[in-house]
């Protein structure tokens, strides 16, 4: 049991930080310029593909640092080129903007690498066990992929807390106009930010190409999760979504290590409910079943009960 | 001048476009329906090549019925039901009238009552379906057709031979059961389940889980959940990437467990048992593997890796798509026509010697193959391996046709 635990909160955390990654980005979009990026987990995937085309001509570090740099410039330019003219349209056509944008990056995905996963490999420096504890072993490769989000998340942390651009981004948040005002060049900033968004979502791409799979459908696979994080979190807060995102990866990890139903908690009462019963399945399905779904009905609940999410301090 | 030289051409272009209609309404089509995108990806395209390579076969010796060329056509499915249905109707529409699926059970019957209903409305331009390896018992049972036909072993089948096995195996104490949610994975847990009850009550089933289909990248909380159970034997009905994930997470966790699977040798599967060090220790059951000896057999599937990708690639593997080809030929000549109801009589009672040289019957009563099974277990010191690992398949016991068979519980509505 206790190593069911152990390790269910090292996966866990790993999926959490990995979420992280890639909604700290979003949340900032979001909440700088009110754009829901639908595109974003798209560029995770590009991330992802990306290393693994690097992987093969000069191997998985020096993917590690191109990806994003290469992923991060192309989202600058999305936002140069596409989003600010589209801004002038409005909220919805930003909004519908990005949500073409991801079927394209699909689809030309689809057509360069092929609809079939590809063989995006761990590299042999880190392919061994790191440690091996009641008998599991834990691959480096995950200890690597945690190692690296959290050394992310405190980068990203002292870069907006500690620094002369995360205090103009921090204003530009809340006060674009008055940012503006006084001086300042925010739609360099906008530009900035969207792009280093697209860069950290690329490096999570990277990370997670040769753990999960590198392929077509990691991107819409993802995408919806994120937006429970940032709406969870609440909107442009760093910390919020940090929380939650460890709280769905959690979430999400012991879920499927429950194994109770419906069913199981009402039989001590005297309520005996078997598939035949009104509702069926409903009852005989067990929470690890349903652990796909936990977030969204999270999702639902936040919404309706504190609609700024957890340490937000706008309403959604 | 140049007018001159266009109008002197005109008819000979005009015939040639004529003539390559006439010889176009004159194939045999049949229309590959598999997920050709999505976490079935993988198997689909497998199976695609399987069904490409055969034809091409089959056309370079002279095609059906007095030189008929045959043609396939891939659609994509997305492994979707639903999409599954779409797909058929676009085939229909362009004319095809034999359709061929295997990935996944839940678009395998909503497939067969599709063409069922199509073809009571639709009478004269009837449709048939050959699956080639969906394996929901259903699909001959309760929900049989007279237009669909099964050249695999249904899944109680293969796990009644796989209980068997386990039977002897006094090693085995606690078993956990994991399996895809959607009507496949039902079946196999509930069979797995009661048989093993049935053969070995000392059993301890200490774990019976589903996770969503094809939609799971990283099975290591299930597999921590597997080890915590304290199981030594897994039971698993999984197949693409949920096969080659789960295996692969296995290896990171470096679970040691021994696995009874179906679909093991499927894409990625072998390189990930090779991780685990798991040596004859992942058994499967199929109808043929690459260690069963039979020449001709070899040479083919020598000659399928020539022109597909290579040693490195996935070699062949769907024996049960080269007895479906070679039968759907034989049925067309012997039907003189390729009517799918006078195709569908001339199959229904079809006995037939496959490239193993070993004979096969189908079932008149609920259209399914009845062939040799094989359980192989997955190590060193085969003769061929797998996917460059140097680790291949190894016979551990056939199980002959005749004791495959199993009841149905099909009433065969068979058209007047």
């Amino acid at each position: 049991m206790l190593e069911l635990i152990i390790f269910s909160t090292l996966n866990g955390l790993l999926y959490g930080l990995l979420l992280f990654l890639l909604a700290s980005g979003l949340t900032l979009i979001f909440s700088m310029m009110g754009v829901l990026n639908f595109a974003h987990a798209s560029f995770y995937m590009l991330g992802a593909y990306f290393g693994f085309q690097i992987s093969l001509y000069v191997g998985f570090w020096p993917g590690l640092i191109l990806a994003p740099l290469l992923v991060g410039g192309i989202g600058a330019l999305v936002e140069r080129y596409g989003l600010r003219t589209v801004h002038k349209h409005g909220h919805v056509a930003e909004l519908l903007f990005t949500f073409g944008l991801a079927f394209m990056i699909e689809e030309l995905v689809q057509m360069v690498w092929g609809k079939v996963p590809v063989d995006y490999r761990v590299p042999d420096l880190l392919n061994f066990s790191a440690f091996t504890l009641f008998s599991t072993t834990y691959p480096a490769f995950r200890m690597f992929m945690l190692i690296t989000s959290v050394v992310v998340f405190l980068g990203l942390l002292l870069l907006l807390t500690r620094t002369r651009v995360g205090l103009i981004i921090r204003a530009a948040l809340t006060h674009p106009n008055m940012v503006g005002m006084l001086g300042h060049n925010v739609p360099l900033v906008f530009m900035l930010v969207f792009g280093v968004g697209c860069g950290l979502a690329a490096l999570a791409g990277v990370i997670a190409g040769p753990a999960l799979v590198t392929q077509p459908a990691m991107a819409a696979s993802l995408g919806p999760i994120l937006f429970v994080v940032v709406v969870v979190g609440g909107l442009g807060s760093l910390q919020g979504a940090f929380i939650a995102a460890l709280l769905i990866g959690l979430v999400q990890t012991f879920a499927v290590a429950i194994n109770v139903s419906v069913a199981d908690v009402l039989a001590p009462l005297g309520i005996t409910l078997t598939r035949d019963s009104i509702g069926g399945d409903l009852w005989m399905a067990t929470v690890a079943q349903v652990a796909p779904i936990i977030p969204y009905l999270l999702l639902v609940l936040v919404l309706i009960f504190r609609p700024k999410g957890l340490m937000g301090y706008r309403e959604t | 001048m140049n007018f001159v030289k266009i109008m002197n051409g005109l008819p000979l272009a005009l015939a040639l476009v004529f003539s390559a209609i006439g010889v176009q309404a004159q194939n045999v089509k049949i229309a590959y329906i598999d997920p050709l995108s999505g976490g079935g990806a993988s198997v689909g395209e497998h199976g695609w090549k399987h069904l490409q390579f055969l034809v091409d076969a089959i056309n370079s010796k002279g095609g059906v019925i007095n030189g008929q060329k045959m043609e396939a056509i891939a659609y994509d499915n997305k492994g979707s039901p639903q999409e599954s249905l779409v797909q058929v109707q676009k085939a229909i529409d362009a004319g095809v009238r034999f359709i061929t699926q295997g990935n996944g059970s839940g678009a395998a019957i909503a497939i067969s009552e599709f063409i069922a209903k199509y073809n009571d409305r639709n009478p004269g331009k009837e449709v048939l379906y050959f699956n080639y390896a969906a394996v929901d018992p259903a699909l001959t049972n309760e929900k049989c057709s007279f237009w669909h036909f099964r050249w695999d072993a249904n899944s109680d089948i293969k796990m009644a031979a796989l209980t068997n096995f386990m039977t002897d195996r006094k090693e085995i104490k606690k078993v956990y059961v994991i399996g895809q949610d959607y009507s496949f994975g039902h079946a196999v847990r509930v069979a797995a389940n009661a048989m093993l009850k049935q053969k070995r009550p000392d059993i301890q089933i200490v774990g019976d889980e589903l996770h969503p289909l094809l939609r799971i990248t990283d099975f290591t909380p299930y597999v921590a959940k597997i080890k915590a159970s304290g199981a030594d034997s897994v039971i698993t009905g999984n197949w693409g990437n949920d096969m080659s994930l789960l295996l692969k997470a296995a290896a990171d966790s470096g679970l040691k467990v021994n696995w009874y699977t179906y679909y093991a040798g499927g894409s990625g599967g072998p390189t990930a048992i090779k991780q685990t060090g798991l040596d004859h220790r992942v058994f499967q059951i199929s109808e043929w593997h690459t260690n069963v000896p039979a020449p001709a057999m070899e040479a083919m599937a020598d000659a399928f890796l020539k022109k597909y990708g290579g040693e490195a690639a996935q070699g062949w593997w769907y024996l049960r798509m080269k007895n479906q080809m070679d039968m759907f030929v034989d049925a067309l000549n012997k039907a003189k026509s390729s009517e799918p109801k006078k195709v569908a009589l001339a199959l229904a009672d079809m006995k037939f010697k496959n490239i193993l040289g070993a004979d096969t019957f189908m079932r008149p009563s609920d259209h399914s193959l009845f062939q040799d099974m094989y359980i192989s277990s997955f190590g060193s010191g085969t003769k061929h391996d797998e996917e460059k690992t140097g680790w291949g398949w190894k016979t551990t016991t056939v199980i002959k046709g005749q004791d495959t068979v199993i009841p149905t519980t099909c009433k065969m509505n068979v058209p007047s």
